[in-house]
């Protein structure tokens, strides 16, 4: 009908809606189908981690850090552990490099499998997929177990080093969850690249790299709109400068891309811990640190490639046995700010996908 | 470029790597300092980090942490404001990715930005009393139990 107006309705999904990835609350506003303006609300998972480190020990806060990015526990602690490691002037164990290398590279190729699993799930595969990555994480459960003696968040690295050596036959445990994997890759890929994921995920939520930048994207998100950047290669930390790897990246800056960047990125983390099991020495697994700690007043900001973006810790000590400041960037939050920009015009199914793209995890978000 | 002198109250900052710079400027420069920093093709800044602030008591150290891509260096711009006069020019304008990082110190440290178009408490809720990350609030349960 010509002159016929119609009115805007607003939606509110979630907190509770199993397809925002936990507590995601996303106010939107729809004019039929579809979305004309939407608002992520943030905060129902805010476990005030920065708050609670300043009132605990150095190594206390570690746990606390765990519990960041549930899915990839170990990778926060890193960094958290290289934050420290730079302020106080302690040296790494050769071997416990090494060690994390390893856990950490476990632990993106779980993050980007439940990554996928999960996006799936949201364009209305129901379970299957899903259920695929999540069998898989399943085994690098039971090697994380096994190794530091709890499933979900490790608590496995310490200032100097890790907390236990490898036990006998691990490493062979590793190589045989990555060969598992890596038909099972093949398999997952078979299963979900059809002409309905083409459909609905080619030409979805353009971006270009410019556009990226501004808005703070890192990780596969930036990758995918064809800008060639890793922290692990472009700024080594640890020891990835002695690991040969490709960093991949794909050219549309779509749904797509970003799914081919992380898929692709799984078989270079199977390169770098095949190197890794290889090359590892004998030795000490954790180097002496003075009790209590106390390091140096200053400040210093470091940064890691987390599976989702740049993570990084800002730290300021003032020479007392607690950290004064503790800052945690953690790339989910500042990629899902993208989404109120990204989806503006799309339709609303296309909205759930948007926000399962850009890999959110709300413990990482709320901190 | 508008740089001060750090008084000697302020934290020593150690150097990290040769390509990152590390300057303290007043607020009211900050707005056309961050221009400069992001459009000026020797600086190029155009990734901001993070935006962050550290309570010292009688002033907030607010810290921006950027980084060149295209240059391969990283700078951090710290500036102060006062505890009796929490305001500070937004950022916004020039990198969007300035939108939540502004809230997030606005909700937790109470910091407000002047030109922000959508300045609410993002992580906590709307009738949550103080800011939490300032020292002066205090948490309840905050007695040692054990160590000491």
């Amino acid at each position: 009908m010509p002159g016929a107006k119609t009115d805007t309705i607003k939606l509110n999904i979630g907190p509770q809606h199993p397809s925002t990835h936990g507590v995601l609350y996303i106010k939107a506003e729809l004019d039929g189908e579809i979305v004309k303006n939407a608002e992520p609300q943030l905060g129902y998972l805010h476990r005030a981690i920065e708050k609670l480190s300043e009132n605990r020990y150095y190594h206390q806060a570690l746990p606390a850090v765990d519990r960041c990015d549930y899915l990839c526990p170990n990778l926060n602690e890193l960094v958290y552990c290289m934050a420290v490691e730079k302020l106080a002037g302690i040296k790494v164990a050769e071997r416990a490099e090494y060690i994390r290398v390893i856990m950490a590279e476990l632990h993106r190729i779980t993050g980007h499998m439940v990554w996928a699993g999960s996006l799936v799930n949201d364009l209305g595969a129901m379970f299957t997929p899903l259920l695929y990555s999540v069998r898989d994480r399943e085994k690098l459960l039971d090697l994380v177990e096994k190794i530091s003696g709890s499933r979900m968040f490790p608590n496995y690295n310490r200032f100097g080093g890790v907390k236990l050596d490898i036990p006998e036959g691990w490493l062979q445990d590793v190589l045989n969850y990555i060969d598992i994997q890596e038909k099972n890759l093949v398999d997952f890929r078979n299963l979900v690249e059809s002409e309905i994921f083409d459909v609905r995920t080619k030409g979805v939520a353009k971006l270009t790299t410019k556009q990226a930048i501004n808005f703070g994207l890192t990780g596969p998100l930036l990758r995918a709109t064809g800008f060639d950047w890793d922290l692990r290669r472009d700024e080594p930390y640890s020891i990835y400068d002695r690991f040969d790897f490709n960093v991949i990246t794909e050219k549309d800056g779509d749904l797509r891309a970003i799914y081919n960047v992380r898929i692709a990125e799984v078989t270079e983390s199977f390169k770098i811990i095949r190197q890794a099991v290889k090359d590892i020495p004998a030795g000490p697994i954790c180097n002496k640190v003075p009790s209590p700690l106390r390091p140096d007043k200053g400040d210093c900001y470091v940064r890691i490639e987390s599976s989702k973006g740049e993570l990084g810790v800002y730290l300021v000590s003032d020479g007392s046995d607690k950290p004064y400041r503790l800052k945690l960037r953690t790339p989910s939050f500042c990629n899902l700010r993208a989404v109120q920009e990204l989806v503006k015009d799309y339709k609303l199914a296309d909205l759930i996908a948007i926000v399962g793209s850009i890999d959110i995890v709300l413990g990482d978000v709320d901190r | 470029m508008a740089a001060t002198k750090a008084s000697k109250k302020s934290v020593s900052v150690p150097k990290i790597t040769e390509e990152t710079a590390d300057i303290t400027i007043v607020k009211e420069k900050l707005k056309s300092v961050a221009k400069e920093l992001h459009e000026k093709e020797n600086l190029h800044f155009e990734h901001l980090s993070f935006i962050t602030a550290v309570d010292f008591g009688d002033y907030l150290e607010l810290i921006y942490q950027f980084y060149s891509y295209k240059r391969k260096h990283s700078l951090t711009l710290r500036t102060r404001v006062l505890t009796k006069d929490l305001v500070i020019d937004s950022l916004t304008s020039i990198w969007k990715a300035a939108d939540w990082q502004e809230r997030e110190v606005y909700d937790l440290f109470g910091v407000k930005f002047k030109g922000h178009p959508n300045l609410k408490r993002i992580l906590l809720a709307e009738d949550f009393p103080g800011h939490p990350l300032r020292k002066d609030f205090a948490c309840k349960n905050d007695e040692e139990y054990i160590l000491k």
